[in-house]
């Protein structure tokens, strides 16, 4: 029974709250920078509320089940892997072997779920965005392993999630070497390409290819990409702290430091997004094949050599 | 492979205005295109031959909402070449001053949206809220942010304020900073460089064979600008430069309009500091039959404007080329072989203006096509040869 509340409020509830504000904060700073005003702190929250409210449409002659089921792949495993994590931070002890692969996996089908949507709405440009999407994800996917497999090596070949935040909460945060500082620069690349943030946003590209992947959803379907999207702003931020940065602690000044890493990550993000245009996919794929590998495994060597 | 079209328009997130441009790919490369225009077409032309030759002006204004000024620029132009006017050196100043000002803005506005079309849209707002000190000084010099209305022909309409120069050349200077900051930005950001370097490169000789305008020309290393190769109004009289660069890429173009937006302040501020005294307009009455043909360097090339007058109060014949209408073809040579994710920025660096350079096209209810270009350029000329005979000359 707590398995199920767990999924349903932290996974789930929790995770969306603090994706919501994230999006919120994401967007204030945007337009801060941009010398714009920005928007009140519930926009994303009307946002969704609209998209809820507006007729769903579907492409004629689309798969509907593929077609309306990729949102619900995509947001199932994002409240599932947010579960994972929640679970971890808050209790250690209940971790089992091999929840870190299984939480890498299920990272993977939120991109998964918008190609397949993408493939399914039978829309030239949509199909472009996917097969970027895919290159993409081509592209990402092996620097990220390498850069959680230093992690990995420093807490002693442990793949349990909770052993990991444990071995941190004895002899201090991964992060905190050298090797631990290359794999953190290496996965927030990775992370941006997950979150679809510029330089990355290839696959949606509004002024290129119109919205790509999302140009034939509306209504509940997109709203419940959009949801899915807010809380990854929450999950992936939360994944890099619980392998490098050692968890969340909400006991007594813990609680500000566990704030000020969130947020510091998800500031990172945003700078990121804000200082750089779209790279083209061919630039993506030579650069985390390129320089990002270089230096993810440069992290693995290091982390090897006890660095 | 297969090959697919992707379409850029008529509606799409890139173009303010509708255009249909058909892309063929192959994957993701792009092997040819097909435009189509027409969607916009307002009759200025005809609306101006109705129009007696002082409210043309405002007629020819309304074109285009960014260089709203080079139409009556290159319009009244036209008139004073019917009558053989000179115009008095005050006006003449005052001209300059407001052409170059629209040129400031319309190079700025340009860059904030190369930004966007990249994804920085960063670079998209602080361009435009630079732009907007520009748009402060036009406000403070003509009473308008864009649509000045200040030329008629044989003058202009509103004189120049003596207090308000010190306030705008206080502004001017406090544009600069900030766009050698932008300019830095810009130039040396390495991942916009990948994306702009060698992309979409438009050689000479192929600017040659396209006749190709303006900025588009210049970057490819053509010296063409009606300002340096026929001055008129002012433009001989202040210290300028023409700036040229060689390749031809989406690059140079981006940085040929930021050194232009420092060379039109430069322009700017020697008007203001020597504007001489005097009248501001000729009082033309009437204009006597006759043909005239206005020229003016536009932000995105050269604006033309053909007027033929028969002696009444209106325009007889009134011909209009805007520069995108030459630009615009050489999208073709400079984008086939590019990928789509370049095809964007590529036809955004011509800059195009498609209020301006749209052209009738006639069809039935069906989406058949009735007149093709050719078609309705024949008849234009008849109809041209037919006033022309009415008239009873050549």
């Amino acid at each position: 029974m707590s398995d199920i509340l767990y999924l349903i409020i932290y996974g789930f509830v929790v995770t969306a709250l603090v994706g919501f504000l994230a999006s919120w904060f994401e967007r204030k700073i945007t337009a801060r920078l941009q010398y714009r005003v920005g928007p009140p702190l519930l926009q994303p929250v009307y946002d969704i509320v609209k998209l809820l409210g507006k007729e769903t449409l579907v492409p004629f002659g689309v798969s509907k089940a593929t077609f309306l089921s990729a949102p619900l792949l995509g947001l199932a495993s994002v409240a599932l892997v947010s579960t994972l994590l929640w679970v971890n931070t808050l209790n250690p002890g209940k971790t089992f072997i091999g929840d870190l692969v299984v939480v890498l996996y299920l990272l993977t089908i939120p991109s998964m779920s918008m190609m397949i949507g993408g493939f399914a709405s039978r829309n030239p440009l949509a199909s472009l965005g996917a097969s970027r999407e895919m290159k993409l994800i081509l592209s990402y996917e092996l620097p990220f392993l390498l850069a959680v497999f230093v992690p990995v090596i420093k807490g002693g070949f442990s793949i349990k999630l909770g052993e990991l935040l444990s071995f941190q909460a004895q002899n201090g945060v991964f992060g905190g070497g050298a090797s631990g500082v290359l794999a953190f620069v290496v996965a927030i690349l990775c992370v941006q390409a997950k979150i679809g943030f510029v330089p990355f946003d290839v696959a949606e590209a509004e002024t290129e290819i119109s919205g790509g992947l999302l140009i034939e959803y509306s209504g509940s379907s997109l709203a419940i990409f959009k949801v899915m999207k807010n809380m990854l702003l929450c999950t992936l931020p939360l994944f890099l702290i619980v392998i490098f940065f050692g968890g969340l602690r909400f006991d007594g000044i813990n609680a500000l430091y566990s704030l000020l890493k969130y947020i510091g990550i998800l500031f990172l993000i945003i700078v990121i997004k804000n200082t750089n245009p779209r790279v083209r996919i061919d630039h993506a794929v030579r650069f985390f094949w390129g320089p990002v590998m270089v230096l993810a495994i440069l992290a693995v060597v290091l982390a090897f050599k006890g660095l | 492979m297969a090959k697919t079209i992707v379409p850029i328009g008529p509606y799409h997130p890139l173009q303010e205005e509708p255009e249909f441009f058909s892309l063929m790919v192959e994957g993701e490369r792009v092997v040819d295109i097909d435009v189509q225009i027409g969607y916009n077409h307002r009759g200025i032309e005809k609306i101006s031959e109705m129009k007696n030759f002082d409210q043309s002006t405002f007629a020819v204004e309304r074109i285009c909402g960014i260089c709203s000024t080079s139409h009556p620029f290159a319009y009244t132009r036209a008139v004073e070449d019917i009558i053989q006017a000179e115009v008095p050196l005050r006006a003449q100043y005052i001209r300059t001053i407001i052409a170059e000002g629209e040129r400031v803005h319309s190079h700025l506005l340009w860059l904030g949206l190369a930004g966007h079309f990249l994804g920085y849209n960063t670079v998209f707002m602080w361009a435009w809220k630079l732009r907007e000190e520009i748009l402060d000084v036009m406000e403070i010099l003509s009473g308008n942010r864009n649509n000045y209305a200040m030329f008629k022909p044989g003058g202009v309409r509103r004189d120049i304020k003596a207090e308000d120069i010190p306030v705008v050349l206080k502004k001017l200077d406090s544009i600069v900073p900030t766009l050698t900051m932008i300019k830095k930005a810009v130039m040396d950001d390495p991942v916009l460089q990948a994306r702009t370097k060698n992309v979409g490169v438009l050689t000479k000789e192929k600017a040659i064979d396209y006749c190709a305008l303006g900025p588009t020309a210049r970057s490819s290393g053509i010296a063409i600008d009606v300002r340096k190769d026929s001055p008129y109004e002012a433009y001989d009289k202040v210290e300028w430069d023409m700036i040229v660069l060689k390749n031809g890429d989406v690059f140079d173009k981006v940085v040929l309009r930021i050194l232009e937006t420092f060379e039109s302040i430069r322009i700017l501020r020697q008007c203001l500091k020597n504007l001489p005294g005097g009248k501001i307009d000729m009082q033309i009455t009437d204009i006597p039959p006759g043909e005239g043909i206005g020229t003016h360097e536009a932000p995105r090339g050269e604006s033309f404007h053909y007027v033929l007058s028969d002696g009444t109060n209106r325009p007889a014949r009134h011909k209009i080329r805007a520069p995108t209408f030459m630009n615009m073809p050489t999208y073709k040579a400079t984008v086939v072989g590019e990928t789509i994710s370049d095809a964007a920025i590529i036809l955004a660096a011509i800059d195009p203006c498609y209020c301006c350079t749209e052209r009738m096209a006639v069809r039935d209810t069906k989406g058949k096509m009735l007149y093709n270009g050719e078609g309705l350029v024949k008849l234009s000329q008849e109809k041209t040869e037919k006033i022309r005979e009415k008239l009873g000359r050549c």
